[in-house]
């Protein structure tokens, strides 16, 4: 009792004794460390949602996904191949990704001061993200690395050894990814648009660093490996459409941190992005559904899920250039591109990309690309200044149409990127481990043969 | 005693389980299974992929009972099971040699 007396008084005092001193107004140094600090936390308070935004699209949002898309005897391989990037991506970006991606390095990619994420502390990386934490950005750039190769997984699913996988993904992460993320986003890096590249390249959220890279290596996958024995023969059809549906439900919640969260603060710039995320997205659904219900007669649940995920595909490398409008456009053309990909072109050519990663990623992520050199306007983003100090123009729509060649080379450079490493990483991995299973294997199924359980036991 | 094994639509079980009740039956053993006979089945779409799914679920329904009630056990079935489509079913009755009640070792008709 005696002590909250106290208390009480002590509050009471604190709150008399300021207002009777003749206190003297703070210094505008102190001003300006005040503003700081409540900036930082505010975009910070976005950044770590962002960042667990952004995980949560590989576990659970595409583990589920995948492994509805796949037979009941594959649902646990699956959702391990998601899982296991969560694990073999983070450590090696604790070790050497990050500053391969991010360190001061060539044009191709970065140095080596990050290593053992030496130096990546509380204090703000002025380059990349001034007003939060560097530890914040490198979590946040991690969450992307996690999700890139975890896409992949789509062209092998029911066929790849999990250790093949292992050293697959670890590979393609050294050989592909980061050099990839270094040249779009690292500082120096060739088509950094923002710092420095000599191609500038606009990628808001990873068109070409995480879509086009994994579509297309999906894709060369796909095609080394072979098809899956029975295709299309047998019946393969989706095991679970209700895990799709929630898999493709969280992807589309966990993009807003993805795209929203790439404008690497809380401000306007943000909710542009956000908005054009979620209007890319409905437009592509609205797309695809629509050129299935007049091919096959009927609307299908899957045919939603995917036009919506191949929407937020392409309106990422956009999502912070361009205004509502285009990005319904991109988002509602992307869902026909994307549809016509999985549906007519890949039973032409007969290659059993078996979740469609290319069809969707490879196929929406340069259409993305390639789109964002048309709509980009400084409307949106006025970050690139020319040497007067105002905004410069950005795409097709503000004058420059020589943006859309840029992204056409940024494109090309990012398809060759990911076809040759990732021809060399399959021909490793062949030469070592071996790729595929054996047919037993995959008559039994990957859960079984790979991991020794099942998804489902209902005589429990 | 005679065997009935009638092959049904399984939203028909319920009423068909319940009027088989109200005419005292009482024992019976229910099977989920897939089958086909004229009935066609349907068609699938998944990402433009065609899949033809002829065996349909249906739910069989197995009983043993004393001679004299199979045919009234038939009618029953014929009037709950029946929608007047194709895929209504198959009835198919036969001759039992024995029956031996586990618990007990009752024979015959007793184990019923």
């Amino acid at each position: 009792m005696q002590k909250k007396l106290m208390q009480i008084g002590l509050i009471l005092g604190s709150l008399i004794v300021p207002a009777l001193a003749d206190t003297p107004a703070p210094t505008p140094a102190a001003l300006e460390a005040g503003i700081k600090s409540a900036q930082t936390s505010g975009d910070n308070a976005w950044m770590l949602a962002s960042c667990a935004l952004v995980l949560m699209m590989t576990g659970p949002g595409l583990a589920l996904f995948y492994a509805g898309l796949v037979r009941k005897k594959n649902v646990l391989g699956t959702m391990m191949q998601s899982f296991s990037l969560m694990i073999i991506a983070t450590v090696l970006w604790a070790i050497v990704g990050y500053s391969l991606a991010f360190g001061e390095g060539t044009s191709f990619i970065g140095g080596l001061q990050y290593t053992f994420l030496n130096g990546v502390g509380g204090d703000p990386q002025p380059d990349y993200a001034p007003t939060i934490p560097h530890q914040s950005f490198m979590m946040f750039q991690l969450m992307f690395a996690i999700i890139t190769p975890a896409l992949i997984a789509g062209a092998f699913a029911e066929r790849m050894k999990f250790g093949a996988m292992v050293l697959f993904m670890t590979l393609w992460s050294l050989i592909v990814y980061y050099p990839m993320a270094h040249m779009v986003w690292g500082k120096g890096g060739m088509l950094n648009a923002f710092l420095g590249g000599k191609i500038p390249c606009f990628d808001f959220a990873g068109g070409t660093v995480v879509h086009v890279t994994s579509g297309v290596s999906a894709l060369v996958c796909a095609l080394y490996l072979g098809k899956r024995s029975g295709y299309p023969g047998e019946p393969m059809k989706p095991h679970s459409m209700v895990l799709s549906f929630i898999g493709a439900c969280l992807l589309w919640v966990g993009w807003f941190g993805f795209n929203a969260g790439s404008a690497l603060s809380s401000g306007a710039l943000a909710s542009s992005a956000f908005v054009a995320t979620h209007f890319g997205a409905a437009a592509a659904a609205l797309g695809w559904l629509l050129m299935e219900w007049m091919q096959h007669g009927k609307p299908s649940v899957l045919g939603g899920i995917s036009g919506a995920v191949a929407g937020l595909v392409v309106i990422t490398p956009a999502s912070g250039f361009v205004k509502p409008m285009p990005a319904l456009i991109m988002g509602f053309l992307g869902g026909v591109v994307c549809y016509l990909m999985v549906v007519k072109v890949k039973g032409k050519f007969g290659y059993d990309d078996s979740l469609d990663a290319f069809g969707v990623h490879g196929a929406g992520g340069s259409l993305g690309a390639i789109l964002t050199g048309v709509f980009a306007t400084n409307l949106v983003n006025n970050g690139l200044k020319d040497a007067a100090g105002n905004a410069q123009k950005l795409g097709l729509v503000d004058g420059n149409a020589g943006q859309v060649v840029n992204q056409l080379i940024g494109t090309a450079i990012a398809w060759a990127l990911a076809i040759v490493g990732t021809l060399i990483i399959l021909k490793i991995c062949d030469m070592t481990v071996g790729l595929r299973v054996s047919t037993d294997h995959e008559t039994e199924g990957l859960d079984l043969s790979q991991h020794g359980e099942e998804g489902y036991i209902l005589e429990g | 005693m005679k065997k009935v094994e009638a092959i049904i639509q399984p939203h028909k079980l319920e009423e068909v389980k319940d009027a088989l009740k109200q005419i005292g039956i009482d024992g019976m053993t229910i099977i989920d299974v897939r089958g086909h006979g004229r009935q066609k089945g349907h068609k699938e779409v998944y990402r433009g992929q065609e899949y033809q799914v002829d065996l349909l679920p249906k739910v069989k329904i197995e009983m043993v009972v004393p001679s004299e009630r199979a045919e009234e056990v038939v009618k029953t079935l014929l009037q709950t099971a029946r929608s007047g489509k194709i895929g209504d079913g198959k009835i198919f009755v036969s001759e039992v040699a024995e029956a031996i009640r586990i618990r007990n070792e009752d024979r015959g008709e007793a184990a019923l």
